[in-house]
């Protein structure tokens, strides 16, 4: 049996409690994007500022349990001043991590998302212990997805 | 201790019934705590399903070979214990749904459609379950009708103060029964007495009440009332919408096919007479039959000691959860017991509902944590989401106990 110590690692705990980047951005400039989990209620809210094909600047507004509250926490630190192509392969490396699957090219089937061998999660790796907790993975993810959105917003907006 | 003096249950030997609950989950008991979610089974009903599929297995109203009308009799006879069950005047009465969401879609789409137009007021109130919302929004967007809102008031009770004032004029009142989030039990006679009374039928979502509580449909007076058999000892799949004949011959058929036709041919159809008007395709059967078990089963304890030891183990659990955790504890709902089912939504301190159950999952007490399909409601009592203990017969001190220790050694992982 996993225990709750692979799933609260004392990292998710500190962002949980010390959450980094809370508040909001005006909007516009900066896109304000909700994400939902319909499971159990958590709201996130993504402000994310794009200048220069890069995330200048995001904040995290919303309520959540504590893996959806640190995850956000920690993405909003590794996403601030990198390329939006860095945002993408990390996102694309953090749901390989969940071992999110896709909709493979063809149609037929599903294919686990494979991870950038370049990219480092750094901080994110304590999310890891996720994956044996399944229901937890939404959680874990939302963060990640609202943020997806409001970059894709925030380019049909300009 | 498995039995507080004086329950009218005997809860060590109805835990016998429910195979589930000898089942070790984390090296532990498993200490169910979910039942307003989904009800464990007993083992009369998966015999009677069992027994079902392995001696009567035939379709239903065409065979004339002895196991199809076995298929008949198991089907019928399952109507029949639902109508006296609660109180239906008529077995015809008692339609089969695929549960609660169902029966209130049917009556939405099917009566709504037929009977309201733009303009047209239908009541609910900020208490109801996702279900008896989201096809009244959709009518709203189909057909233009006004939706009206009951308000909550203190204590977990609906505010009536000003209902002359919203039935006045409306065609709908649909309300549930009983709060599947704070327990809270509704006043289904003077609600239904005050839609009449404005000219509009009285729809009820009873999905919380036929569980627990007696419930006669016929002395409710409504004119519609949904269920859902999973909640009360019997397998999903199967649900109930309840309807007066009258208004049932008033609504066309909603979902059409085989069963529910008298005559078809190239140029329209006759609906069959009641309830098979409304049961298109192949039923539920063994699924009929399992819900009848579980009428045998729920009868044969009483529902009267069935709600007398739900009033008691809720009362004890206020209590304890209350003297135990203080002010760090805060349970929603009515605080007085009677007024009451044994749903209790609650938060402690600043935890997350979902952090506090996934604590609880490795003590094998098994508790809903999230918004239970009533984000109205949440909003108005300015939460994102509650965990939720609901209690039945196989529920003791014990059950409330070894919560109380999973909210402790919650409360200490965290540091709060």
């Amino acid at each position: 049996m996993p225990g709750l110590e692979d799933l609260y690692r004392e990292i998710i705990l500190d962002h949980y409690r010390s959450p980094r980047n809370r508040g909001e951005l005006p909007a516009p400039p900066a896109t304000r994007v909700e994400g939902f989990n319909p499971l159990c209620g958590d709201e996130i809210v993504v402000f994310v500022e794009v200048a220069d094909g890069a995330v200048s600047d995001i904040r995290i507004g919303g309520q959540g349990c504590s893996i959806s509250q640190s995850s956000a926490s920690m993405m909003s630190a590794a996403v601030k001043g990198r390329t939006l192509d860095e945002v993408q392969a990390l996102t694309r490396s953090f749901k390989a991590m969940m071992s999110i699957h896709e909709q493979s090219l063809d149609g037929e089937g599903e294919v686990v998302i494979e991870a950038d061998p370049d990219v480092k999660l750094g901080d994110l790796e304590a999310l890891r212990g996720v994956v044996k907790f399944p229901v937890r993975i939404k959680c874990a993810t939302l963060s990640w997805n609202t943020l997806l959105q409001a970059i894709e917003e925030s380019a049909a907006s300009r | 201790m498995a039995m507080s003096v004086g329950d009218p249950l005997e809860v060590a030997a109805i835990k016998k019934d429910f195979p589930i609950l000898e089942r070790e989950v984390h090296g532990g008991r498993l200490v169910y705590l979910d039942s307003a979610n989904t009800s464990q089974k007993p083992q009369a009903v998966l015999d009677a399903m069992d027994r079902y599929y392995t001696q009567s297995n035939a379709n239903v109203h065409r065979g004339t070979y002895l196991i199809a009308e076995e298929a008949t009799a198991g089907l019928e006879g399952a109507r029949a214990k639902v109508a006296r069950f609660i109180g239906a005047k008529r077995n015809r009465e008692v339609i089969f749904t695929k549960n609660a969401t169902e029966a209130l879609n049917l009556v939405a789409k099917a009566w709504g459609r037929a009977h309201l137009q733009a303009g047209d007021a239908v009541v609910l109130t900020e208490l109801e379950h996702h279900a008896n919302i989201v096809p009244w929004h959709q009518l709203a967007e189909e057909v233009g009708i006004e939706l009206r809102w009951i308000p909550l008031g203190g204590d977990g009770h609906l505010d009536l103060t000003h209902l002359d004032r919203l039935v006045d004029g409306a065609k709908v009142v649909s309300f549930t029964a009983m709060s599947n989030v704070l327990g809270t039990m509704l006043p289904v006679e003077r609600l239904t007495a005050a839609a009449h009374d404005a000219g509009a039928i009285a729809v009820v979502d009873a999905s919380q009440h036929v569980p627990h509580v007696s419930t006669d449909v016929s002395a409710w007076g409504a004119d519609f009332v949904a269920f859902t058999g999973h909640k009360m000892c019997g397998p999903t799949g199967i649900g109930v919408l309840w309807g007066t004949e009258a208004i049932l011959d008033d609504t066309p058929p909603f979902i059409t096919g085989g069963e529910m036709i008298l005559n078809v041919t190239k140029e329209g159809f006759t609906a069959n007479e009641l309830p098979w008007k409304f049961e298109a395709g192949t039923p539920p059967i063994a699924e009929a039959v399992g819900l009848g078990a579980a009428v045998d089963y729920l009868s044969g304890l009483g529902m009267e000691a069935v709600r007398e030891h739900e009033v008691s183990l809720t009362g004890y659990a206020l209590r304890s959860l209350t003297e135990r955790f203080g002010e760090q504890i805060q349970i929603h709902g009515p605080s007085e017991p009677a007024e009451r089912g044994g749903v209790m939504s609650f938060t402690y301190a600043d935890l997350h509902p979902h952090d506090l159950t996934q604590v609880f999952d490795q003590h094998g007490v098994c508790v809903r944590a999230g918004h239970h399909c009533a984000k109205v409601l949440m909003r108005q009592l300015g939460v994102a989401a509650t965990a939720r203990a609901s209690l039945y017969v196989y529920n003791d001190e014990a059950d409330v106990d070894a919560m109380a220790d999973a909210i402790t050694d919650a409360a200490t992982f965290f540091g709060v």
